[in-house]
């Protein structure tokens, strides 16, 4: 069961971790706990699964790469079928069953907006279903900060 | 996966080309829960620890990296339900839209994309993340309530299988090829 103070420190860790030399003093400050405790507590964290890897956040359009989010309308009784075929293609991540006409959305990353479109046209040549794509236009905000 | 950046546009605090190259793939599999993770960043590629802050933060501050964190795995912790909401907003009152649900908390993402006339009408995405579906509609609901959204028509696209996720990995494509195909898995949830 977490206590307060794992949570407090779940909650900092998602806003990020401090670039200095002992970030983990700088949060045991913030918290009002030791270093140690902090370091330890993340580490069972980490040990447990609740945390991933401990890591940068990248802003993937400026290291050079493209990205989409497409959906498809797939006919109920293909669903595993298609699914098989979209989820090959490595450039595919997130494909998410979701409710609504258009029930397969996932997101296509790759190094250049040329391979964005010819990933697109593959999917819909094997899968002969439409992919509709929806680039991001604007963005307004991104923050995945999920409090415990 | 991804391309690497030049080095000519970002290298600037004097670490060599290769240590530049190393501090990148270095950073991209984990930093190590140490008291000083820097310092062991800096002896793994033989720079100074001062070096390897000061170019992380170069980093920063040009946008390729947003921040350093721990990402959590919200299905662990309770964060099951996971709805895309998606509006469609008259396009001269996009921005206020957006900026009225960025500010709320329960909001993790918000982005305009392209409506397909006549099936679908709406323009603005956010994602709304819960630990199940009654309390991410309340919230909604709430939310469209004290910002008078109500009138806005809207969808719910909840999710029920995430067939596959797979995390940010994104890296020089000669060093670490092998990263993004195994990063690659199935999940299925209940």
């Amino acid at each position: 069961m977490m206590d307060e103070l794992d949570k407090k420190i779940l909650n900092r860790a998602q806003l990020g971790i401090p670039v200095s030399d002992k970030p983990f003093a700088d949060i045991a400050e913030e918290l009002g706990c030791s270093e140690q405790q902090i370091l330890s507590k993340l580490q069972d964290m980490l040990a447990d699964g609740l945390l991933s890897r401990f890591g940068p956040m990248y802003d993937a359009a400026s290291l050079g790469g493209a990205f989409t989010l497409a959906a498809i309308d797939v006919p109920e009784h293909r669903f595993d079928e298609v699914t098989e075929i979209v989820n090959s293609f490595s450039q595919v991540a997130h494909n998410y069953k979701r409710q609504h006409q258009l029930n397969m959305w996932f997101v296509v990353g790759t190094e250049s907006q040329q391979e964005i479109d010819s990933v697109i046209k593959d999917i819909e040549q094997q899968t002969q279903l439409s992919v509709l794509n929806f680039p991001k236009e604007e963005e307004f905000y991104v923050r995945l900060y999920l409090p415990v | 996966m991804m391309a690497q950046p030049l080095m000519s546009e970002l290298q600037s605090s004097h670490l060599t080309v290769e240590q530049y190259s190393q501090l990148f793939t270095a950073i991209e599999s984990g930093l190590p829960l140490v008291a000083q993770p820097y310092l062991a960043l800096a002896e793994q590629i033989g720079a100074s620890e001062e070096q390897v802050i000061e170019t992380i933060k170069e980093w920063q501050q040009q946008g390729l990296i947003r921040r350093f964190g721990l990402v959590i795995h919200h299905r662990k912790l309770g964060y099951v339900a996971n709805a895309m909401v998606v509006w469609d907003v008259a396009n001269e009152d996009i921005e206020r839209v957006a900026e009225l649900l960025s500010q709320q908390k329960v909001v993790t993402l918000c982005y305009r994309r392209p409506r397909f006339l006549p099936h679908w009408p709406y323009n603005l995405f956010c994602m709304i993340h819960g630990k199940n579906r009654a309390q991410v509609l309340a919230q909604l609901d709430e939310i469209c309530r004290v910002n008078k959204l109500q009138t806005i028509d809207k969808k719910v696209l909840f999710s029920y299988k995430a067939y596959k996720q797979r995390g940010g990995r994104y890296s020089n494509t000669q060093l670490n090829k092998s990263a993004t195909s195994t990063a690659a898995t199935t999940t299925r949830n209940k």
